[in-house]
């Protein structure tokens, strides 16, 4: 602790970098799952996506020695899980739901299965950006060492918020979520609309699994996510759908996330467990804090429903 | 091309098409819905198209938008015959259609709600641009809409409003109107009426108009169609024609049933139901609903009238335990009322909401289950039942949907399957059969044809005679003036003015139901 040169200021600073570094996959499901919710689908099958993705992009950036390829090759995977979930919930009667539990565990076992000989050989990590030139604590400059992927990530919810208000396509994936019926009203077909936001979302998804593999923590194996596929389920709701609430939120429970191994770090050894469940601990309050049983939640797309 | 579609909001007036049926008929399987209907709608005219439900008014509108695919038959757009394969023909040939259900996308602004109805959508909305653009559309547009609102934000009559601007947006210049008027004030519907009116006297619109109110289509149409089962039953010019004549045309020879004499409500009635400043908020959150005072004795029917969306239905929900209020009290014959199912027991409280499906059942359960669900928790010789006595469920039921006519394919039939009328009735069987001192109605007669209008009505006004205490809450007017003692208005939360329904002045009404007063 003496020899860290800052002090106290680690936590903070730790925090400011662990959020970044953690909320990074969180930030890209999130957005993916939003643009899929906000057709009028849920997708949790995002976890498989995830994980699928995090073993592809490992994969072929082995053997390509590309980790950019691998997250393309990622993308195009998730996109392919997108697709198979939003082709078999046109059907009727399918619970989209039900679909996404299934294709979250057909996810998790091809990826382990598929992935078994992944686990030895090391790939290239995905670049950053140092932002910490100026300062010379070691410590300043490794938290301003910003993974490329967190800035497309933020860029990315302000173009997707921009795009639902003033893009055909965003108004189009509104309309389809609000209400079937004005949508076919209209001509446009629900369900094809869905099927494409369930793979881009996917693909998204699929990212976020990508940055895992490929940057932090960087090393394909079958403990490689710890469920940040279906948090980031929840972060949408808690974001009411908008992407820069999802960009936030993500944030947040990054920063969170990272208070354990802050504080373990400054030298805090009591009791530093419990900072691990923050993350969750804050989600539950935040949801309990902010809905109401006499109001209905704002922003909730109509077509949205858990009981098909 | 007849009409290229008109995609840029204009600033001019659009010009009238007119359309003609030839033979129309269409077959659901071995059910004939529509039968060889043929109608002439001039250019410019504003034509009424009336019948009870089921008659084949939706159906033969449908095959007109190519929502079906007429069996036989033909359309005729300005004399020349076309083929409407969906909606989307239609709209080329300026045929549009403004249905009874919102078809505007509640989360979407007023003006993304137009601009997203356009064929060609550019791939980035400049909405400087459209903006301007709909300022200047607005400008000749008779109705005065908040356009940067969400329109789950907006009233039933302002939503009503956006479908015809919306439609006219489009450039439709041919329009079916799906009973427009029947969430809107008086006021409100000779207004829009006598605006759409004025539109097709100038030649800038046809319109076809679905309507259950002859008051309406003798003041503001030409001409009139009336369909019976699938079949053209009559038709003409309406200043050929009387109420009488159309009425007879509609439900040709089958006999109402009659409301039984209204006795006078005695001097010394008790007051059964007594609510007190009462405090609640509404569903956006942001309002407050706030009823300073309102007795309902026994024996008398107290009407609530009020545009939809102030405040009614949350009234009816904090009378019905379904919203806490924050302040105030509600005693049901004297004690208080915190409508549990002991208390509602007890006090012989029942409660028939506004679509009673959603409301008042469980969709997927059967007729049987429903008619149950004020009985099934106690035995006949009173306490609590611990099994549920299913002979006894199944032999009142089929007793209830004898005496209530309630017309379903069998008893176990899931009640979803059953019509809007007949859901109607089995749940006011439900709520009316046993002893009953307060009953409380929302919308009994929505969308409902005559006979069973007729029928609920009498029901209401047996019990009432019978010496039940009647809060009905009601956007009918008509409905209200006919069946009340008593009429309040509700405007934005509030009441704002009581009066007896004998001498009550129906534009004095409506002038506080708008909120002028």
């Amino acid at each position: 602790m003496e020899d860290t040169g800052i002090g106290l200021w680690g936590v903070p600073l730790a925090i400011f970098s662990g959020a970044i570094r953690v909320s990074t996959p969180f930030i890209f499901v999130s957005l993916g799952e939003s643009i899929t919710e906000r057709s009028g689908r849920i997708n949790l099958g995002l976890e498989g996506t995830l994980v699928f993705g995090a073993m592809t992009a490992y994969a072929i950036a082995v053997m390509s020695n590309s980790p950019w390829l691998g997250v393309l090759a990622a993308m195009a995977t998730g996109a392919v899980f997108g697709l198979l979930h939003g082709w078999i919930c046109k059907f009727p009667k399918v619970n989209d739901i039900a679909i996404g539990i299934a294709m979250m565990q057909f996810g998790l076992g091809l990826a382990f299965f598929l992935g078994k000989p992944f686990i030895q050989p090391v790939a290239p990590h995905l670049p950053s950006i140092s932002l910490g030139g100026w300062s010379n604590y070691p410590q300043i400059q490794s938290a301003l060492n910003i993974n490329v992927l967190f800035i497309i990530g933020a860029l990315l919810a302000v173009a997707l918020w921009w795009a639902f208000k003033n893009t055909r396509v965003g108004l189009i994936l509104r309309v389809v979520g609000d209400s079937s019926d004005a949508a076919r009203a209209m001509g446009l077909n629900p369900d094809t609309v869905r099927l494409l936001a369930t793979a881009v979302g996917g693909s998204l998804a699929a990212v976020g699994g990508a940055y895992l593999s490929l940057y932090y923590p960087g090393s394909w194996n079958e403990g490689i996510s710890s469920g940040q596929g279906l948090m980031a389920v929840a972060l949408v709701i808690f974001a009411r759908w908008n992407p820069i609430g999802c960009f936030l939120a993500a944030l947040l429970f990054g920063g969170a996330g990272a208070l354990g191994p802050a504080l373990q770090s400054v030298g805090v050894t009591q009791g530093y467990y419990l900072f691990y469940a923050a993350p969750y601990v804050l989600t539950l309050f935040i949801l309990v804090a902010t809905s109401s049983p006499t109001r209905s939640l704002a922003g909730a797309p109509g077509a949205l429903s858990i009981t098909k | 091309m007849i009409a290229h579609i008109r995609d840029t909001p204009l600033p001019q007036a659009g010009k009238a098409v007119g359309i003609q049926t030839i033979g129309m008929t269409m077959r659901f399987g071995s059910f004939t819905a529509l039968d060889n209907v043929s109608i002439d709608v001039p250019a410019g005219t504003f034509h009424a198209l009336l019948g009870e439900n089921g008659a084949g008014k939706s159906t033969l509108v449908k095959c007109i938008m190519g929502f079906y695919h007429q069996t036989s038959g033909s359309l005729s757009v300005d004399g020349r015959e076309v083929a409407v394969q969906s909606p989307r023909d239609a709209a080329t040939y300026g045929l549009g259609m403004v249905y009874q259900q919102f078809t505007l996308v509640p989360s979407l602004t007023g003006a993304e709600n137009l601009v997203i109805n356009r064929t060609h959508v550019p791939a980035v909305i400049n909405w400087a641009k459209e903006r301007k653009d709909l300022a200047a559309f607005m400008e000749r547009m008779p109705f005065k809409i908040a356009l940067d609102r969400p329109v789950r934000e907006l009233a039933a009559g302002e939503k009503q409003k956006l479908e015809i601007v919306k439609q006219l947006y489009l450039g439709r210049s041919f329009l079916i109107l799906d009973e427009p008027t029947s969430v809107l004030t008086p006021a409100e519907a000779d207004e829009m009426l006598g605006l759409v009116r004025g539109m097709t006297e100038r030649g800038e619109l046809t319109v076809l108009m679905i309507s259950h109110k002859f008051h309406e289509v003798t003041k503001f149409t030409d001409a009139v169609t009336v369909l019976r089962r699938g079949k053209m039953a009559g038709g003409g010019l309406v200043k050929d024609l009387t109420t009488k004549d159309m009425a007879a045309m509609m439900i040709g020879d089958v006999k109402l049933a009659e409301l039984d004499t209204r006795l006078p409500v005695p001097a010394d009635a008790k007051p059964i139901l007594v609510v007190s400043d009462i405090r609640a908020p509404d569903r956006t959150g942001l309002k407050m609903i706030d009823i300073g005072s309102l007795t309902v004795h026994a024996g008398e029917i107290v009407g609530i009238a009020g545009i939809s969306g102030n405040g009614q239905k949350e009234l009816a929900e904090v009378l019905a335990g379904q919203r806490p209020a924050d302040a105030g009290s509600i005693t049901v014959k004297g004690s208080l009322y915190g409508a549990t199912r002991q208390e509602t027991r007890i006090n012989n409280v029942r409660f028939i909401p506004e679509e009673p499906l959603n409301n008042a059942c469980a969709p997927k359960m059967t007729v049987t289950e429903n008619l149950a669900f004020r009985t099934f928790d106690v035995k006949r010789e009173g306490g609590d039942a611990l099994w549920l006595d299913m002979k006894s469920m199944r032999k009142r039921a089929a007793s209830l949907i004898l005496d209530f006519k309630v017309k379903t394919a069998s008893q176990s039939s899931p009640i979803a399957s059953l019509s809007g009328g007949n859901v109607q009735r089995a749940v006011l069987a439900r709520e009316l059969t046993g002893d009953v001192d307060l009953l409380i109605v929302s919308n009994p007669c929505f969308g409902l044809d005559f006979s069973a209008v007729a029928e609920i009505r009498a029901r209401i006004m047996k019990a009432r005679n019978a010496g039940t205490a009647v809060l009905l809450l009601s956007e009918d007017l008509d409905e209200l003036l006919e069946m009340s003692d008593r009429i309040m208005v509700m405007s934005d939360g509030k009441l704002v003015y009581e009066t007896p329904a004998l001498s009550a002045d129906i534009s004095v009404i409506g002038a506080h139901m708008a909120g002028h007063h």
